[in-house]
Order: structure tokens, then sequence, then C-alpha cells
């Protein structure tokens, strides 16, 4: 999960919005005031949810994630976000952001999707999954009433990712597929106002409306946890297989995908692990899908390990690449050669970067300018 | 003492900065009242979702007490139990709203004893999820004086994250900092996914996430949150209210699977609570011909967790309980 996520009280949120927006400014340009009045819990708007079916005795059948959480009335998933009102599912975090920022979208990270370029980030409470070392639980384990939560419906969100230059909306640093509608009207907004729409998940979504989604996203990163079930269901709660379903969807509806592993000592950092990753990553979705290998921090319930060793790090770039992937990279780890985006046809370096800064495209309308070949990406 | 009188009480004047003293007593066996259980029925209560008066429930909690504690006297009977309580919280279940849900009636009686019978009481916290749980279920806010009364969305979450077992939470300010005791204050129904709600489940309700703790039936999600160390070194009884109880279509109130039990049950061992609990809803499913919870893949086996070897939160066999029926 992408790190550095804040929560934002409301002055933190009005500069988030117009701080941003200063350049904006000066270049003649009103600053908009699209930040909107702070929300108690109980004034945060029911929204009727998507994807789900009625059951006996008022219950409902939630069909979002693999979870299927089937819930009682005046309970809610296991998100904490939809919750089963008098047998309606609803969902309590449609306009309701937590969290707002613009980053470079590298920081995501998207390293081949519109380098050097700001998104307009935003999330709402809760998560489908448990992670133990998640960066972001202070928001991504919680319910929207236990957070600050703002009113940024789904127009005034697009407004404000617009007159902040930035090039996308990015639904992040929680979890999106919690908040699918909010996402979801929010991306169909923003493409109304020629921006892109982007999403940073744990891909835990079930295939109905991972399709619909891909009609309305440019680009998803998926947080591949591990190659392991057990893994997955010990240190994250969640499954494997519907992740590694979605991977496949999400490549086989044409969107640009990238995919993060966060590699924790001595829990999913074993070769054979990695090696296995890497192979049905080449073999499933092909060479040119890029591959974060990030250094993992101690962190919420994993306070125990150490962070990740750069040996660790540098031995997985080095199975990706044998394994014929085009584009492996090494996060947490600033000022990494492996940061930059080589030509797989030539090796010249095409797009320069130190952190989350880009430092040089050396891209023509999406081709190497060294060698003319084309690199995978979205690029303009 | 009316009721809004009663809720404004007691020396305004007490400092609002109390500290929380150490906690006065362990769940259940610490108390020496391992596998001890105690009902107290009341017959007049023959029709659903109707609550006591508090005089009436304040006679059925006397009773209930007074056995278990072996005094003679209320006033002996809570200084056995919390004697050394300064600020005390009472943790009713007000998700249904009504009918199957704690009354402000029997939650008041307990509070008015307390206040009468414990000289060194400082305060008392009537704590909930949420402000609104709290008024839609009757209560009214009160955030100062004497006897309070307000959600956790109010009062806040410790900064801490204590992590016991499989669980990871913040808990509630009231729970952590605020109250050196807890009486929980449960009741007795069905529940759709964990089989049962009686005490145990109650205190998912003094964290920010128990969505994340229903998978598996509850097991062991309940027995490691009530080993978390501001519930087991501070919960020292577990009182029952089932005037109405439910044997179907939990947690929210269904009238047609309800009946109008008129008993409180009471104990200092929460995990023997539980499964008497647990054994009424059986006996009732039963008798409406409905398959048992294990049949319906419900049973709350969280009850039985909690009373492992490595919990040890209480008793869980049933063949070792000791239950007293007052009627």
């Amino acid at each position: 999960m992408e790190g550095c996520a804040v929560r934002l009280d409301r002055r933190d949120f009005l500069r988030s919005c117009g701080g941003c927006l200063a350049a904006v400014a000066a270049s003649g340009l009103a600053a908009p005031a699209r930040a909107q009045a702070r929300l108690s819990g109980a004034d945060i708007p029911d929204h009727e949810a998507m994807f789900w079916d009625p059951a006996e005795s008022q219950r409902v059948q939630c069909q979002l994630c693999p979870r299927k959480c089937r819930v009682d009335d005046l309970e809610r998933g296991y998100c904490g976000v939809r919750e089963n009102k008098g047998g309606k599912y609803v969902t309590r975090v449609w306009g309701a952001a937590c969290a707002v920022n613009v980053d470079p979208i590298e920081k995501k990270p998207f390293f081949h999707f519109l380098p050097g370029s700001n998104a307009f980030s935003l999330a709402t409470a809760g998560c489908n999954v448990d992670c133990a070392f998640c960066q972001n639980w202070e928001i991504s384990q919680t319910r929207p009433e236990q957070v600050d939560v703002y009113s940024l419906p789904p127009r005034d969100a697009a407004a404000s990712a617009a007159q902040s230059r930035a090039r996308t909306v990015a639904f992040t640093y929680s979890e999106p597929v919690v908040f699918y509608e909010y996402m979801y009207d929010t991306a169909l907004a923003a493409r109304e106002k020629g921006l892109r729409a982007v999403m940073v998940s744990n891909g835990y979504i079930q295939e109905k409306p991972l399709v619909q989604l891909c009609g309305a996203l440019d680009a998803i990163k998926v947080d591949l946890k591990s190659f392991r079930e057990k893994y997955y269901k010990e240190v994250c709660s969640g499954e494997l297989a519907p992740v590694l379903d979605s991977l496949k969807l999400i490549h086989a509806q044409g969107k640009w995908l990238e995919i993060v592993y966060l590699m924790v000592p001595t829990l999913n950092d074993g070769e054979a692990e990695i090696a296995e990753l890497c192979d049905w990553v080449a073999r499933e979705l092909g060479p040119d899908v890029p591959l974060h290998f990030t250094r993992f921090h101690p962190m919420y319930r994993l306070t125990r390990l150490p962070s990740t060793p750069v040996a660790s790090l540098e031995r997985a770039l080095e199975l990706g690449r044998k394994a014929g992937l085009h584009f492996v990279y090494l996060g947490n780890v600033p000022g990494h050669p492996s940061e930059s985006t080589r030509c797989p046809s030539c090796g010249a370096v095409v797009v320069r970067r130190v952190g989350y800064t880009v430092l040089e495209v050396a891209l023509k309308s999406g081709s190497c300018k060294a060698c003319g070949k084309p690199v995978a990406g979205v690029w303009t | 003492m009316d009721r809004r009188r009663f809720l404004v009480a007691g020396p305004l004047t007490l400092a609002l900065s109390l500290k929380s003293s150490p906690a006065v007593a362990a769940q259940g066996t610490a108390t020496g009242l391992r596998g001890q259980v105690v009902t107290v029925r009341d017959k007049v209560f023959s029709s659903l979702g109707v609550a006591p008066d508090e005089k009436t429930a304040s006679a059925m909690i006397e009773r209930a007490i007074c056995h278990l504690s072996g005094k003679g006297s209320l006033r002996e009977a809570w200084a056995a139990f919390l004697g050394k309580a300064r600020v005390v919280g009472l943790k009713p279940n007000c998700l249904a709203g009504h009918g199957v849900c704690s009354s402000p009636q029997f939650v008041h009686a307990l509070a008015a004893q307390l206040v009468d019978n414990l000289p060194g009481l400082q305060k008392i916290v009537i704590w909930e999820r949420s402000d609104r749980d709290l008024t839609h279920a009757g209560f009214e806010i009160v955030r100062s004086g004497k006897v309070q009364c307000l959600g956790n969305d109010s009062a806040g979450y410790s900064p801490e994250l204590i992590v016991q077992g499989t669980v990871g939470s913040l808990f509630s300010r009231t729970v952590t900092e605020t109250c050196d005791t807890l009486i929980n204050l449960p009741v007795l129904k069905d529940h759709g996914i964990v089989g049962v709600s009686v005490g145990l489940k109650n205190l998912y309700g003094a964290v920010h996430n128990p969505n994340k703790y229903h998978p598996n039936r509850g097991d062991p999600f309940v027995a490691d949150l009530n080993c978390a160390p501001p519930l087991r070194g501070k919960t020292v009884l577990t009182i029952c209210e089932a005037f109405t109880a439910q044997y179907e279509g939990g947690p929210a109130y269904r009238p047609q699977w309800s009946w109008p039990a008129g008993l409180i049950l009471a104990a200092a061992d929460p995990v023997a609570l539980d499964r008497v609990g647990w054994r009424m809803v059986e006996e009732r499913r039963k008798a409406a011909r409905m398959m048992s919870l294990a049949q319906a893949g419900r049973e709350p086996s969280y009850i039985i967790t909690a009373g492992d070897s490595s919990h040890n939160l209480g008793e869980s066999d049933l063949s070792s309980i000791r239950e007293s029926v007052l009627d």
C-alpha cells in the first residue's frame, strides 16, 4: 500500500485543496474553495450500495468482494463502511473523504503512466482486508465515523482535481474497492473534466464489479501481498486466488497495470516464492507489466520484524529480470539505480527518476529516443 | 429520584480529570466465583418488548447481587464487587434500538444502586459505540455530572493500538482512561453470524473495528478481545437483561422469534453466563422446532474458546456451571 497518507484536519484539508492550487491562482485562475463542511458521523449521508443481493430476514448478501459478507440488519460488512439498514445495503462513504492530497503519480507508484504528473489523491475510511503491516491502518482499519470526514462529492472532487492541475484522480491510501460507488462516480466526473482516473488497490474484488470499474478507470496498481495463500490468510485476512484472477482480468481489459510487492523479511521474501511470482507475471500478464518490489518498515501490528534488507530486494530484482520481466523496480530505497526506467530494447534510460522526482523523460510518442522502439506505458 | 434528577445528580464539582486507578478486579476467575450464574425471574413480564420499571428492575438486581456475593445487604454486596471502584463504566447493548435491547430503566436502576451504596464512587459512565445507539434506545446523552451517558464517538479512542492474539484495536477512552471498573450489561439474543450475542460479544462495542472480528463466527476473536488488558482487568460483573430475549433473526429485533423471558442473569464469570445464555437460546430453538445453532452453521464456539486454557476467562462446561434460579 502506498505510504504517507495523512488524516487531515479541516485546516490541512483546505490547505491541501487550496494550497496545491497556489500555482493555479498565481497563473491568474481563481483558487477554488471546494473543501466542504466537516461531517460528523450522524451527518454522513447514506448512499445505496452497488453489488448486493437481498437475503432472508432482511439480511443482505454483498457481492462486491470475494469475502461475500452476509450482513444482518443493523450490521456492517467486514469493510466497516457498507451497512444493512432494514434490508437495504448502503455505503457510508459516498462523498465522504478522509484523506486528500496532491501527489506525484510516482508515489502511487505508477512509473509508466503519465510520469512526472500529479495525481489528485483521495480516500475514505475502510478496507476489505486487514494486513498486519498496513501503513495507513489509521484510516483503512476504521469506520467513517472514527476519522475526520469531509463532504467532497464526486463533481466537487473532479473540479478540485482539475483546478489543481493534476492530470489524474487517484483512489488510494485505504482500499478503494470498499468505496466503489464514490470512486466510480468520481472517475466518471473526472473524465468529463478531461482527467484520467487510477486506482491503487489490493485487487480483492469480484469479477462483475471489476469489469464495470475498468470501464471508468485508466490504470490500476495492485498490491500483491504474497504468492502464498497461507500468507494471505494469516497476515492479511484475505485470499490470493481472487487477486490473481483480478490481475488477469485487468490485463485482459486492456487497462494499464502495475504491481507492487511489499517484501516482508522472513514472511514473503523466500527466493522460491519470488521466482514463482515473477514467472507467473511473465507468463500470465507478459513481460511489460511493471513489478515493484518495495521495502517493508515495521508498522501497525507487525513491529517485531526489521526493515527489509536492500540485498533481499536486489535479489528479487535479479529474479524478476531472470524471469524475463522488462520493468522491475525497487521501492522505498531512494536513490537506487532501479528507480529509472530503461528501454528494454537498447538499455537506454528513458525515464530518469530520483525518489518521486522525474528528472528526464527520453521518450518520443511512446518510443525510446535512442533506438526508436516502443516502450510499454501510457505516456501522454 | 426521577430520571432527570438522577442523571444530573451528584456532586458536579467532582473532578472531571479523574485518573483511572488500577483495576480492582479481573474477569471471572479472580473473584472466586468461577462457574457461578444467578438467574432472577419475574413472571410479571409476559409481554414482548416491555421493559421493567426502575423499582422492579432494582429489586431483581438486588436479589441477584446479594445472592451472587453471599452478602446480606445491598451495600455489602456492592462493596464486595466494587468496593475500590471510583469510576464505573456500564456497557448496555443498544444496537437493536428497541425490543431486544437494554432499557434505560434497568441501567438507571443499577446506576442508582451504585450511587447509593458505594461511598467512594466518583462517577458512572453509561457508554456504547455511539451517541446514536444510545439515543435510539431511549437513553439521554449526558456529558457531565456524576452519572454520564455517551458514545465512543463522543469520548474518542485511545491512540495506542492494543494487540491481543488475533485482535488489534483502538479501545474507547471510556474503557482505557476514564473507568477503572466495568460492568457489562448485555441482552440475550440470537446473532446471525456468531450464533448468540450475550456478554462476551457485547464488548465488541469497546473497540473501533468490530467489523473485523466476525469471520469464523467470531472465534477466536471474541475470546481474544475479552483477554485484552483493558477489558480483562476491569470487567468485574456481567448482568444480562433478558426481559425480552430472542432465539432467531438477531441482532435486529424480530418479535416473531422472541419470547418474554422476564429474567436477568448475573455472574462474575462471563463465560459461564454466556454458556447459560447459549443454552437458553438453544432450548427455545428446539421448542420452536428449529435446527440447533451448530446445524445452522453458527455455533458460538467462541464461548468454548473463551473458557479454554489459553484464554481462561471462565467456565464453559455446562456440567461445571452452578446455576441458581431465584423466582
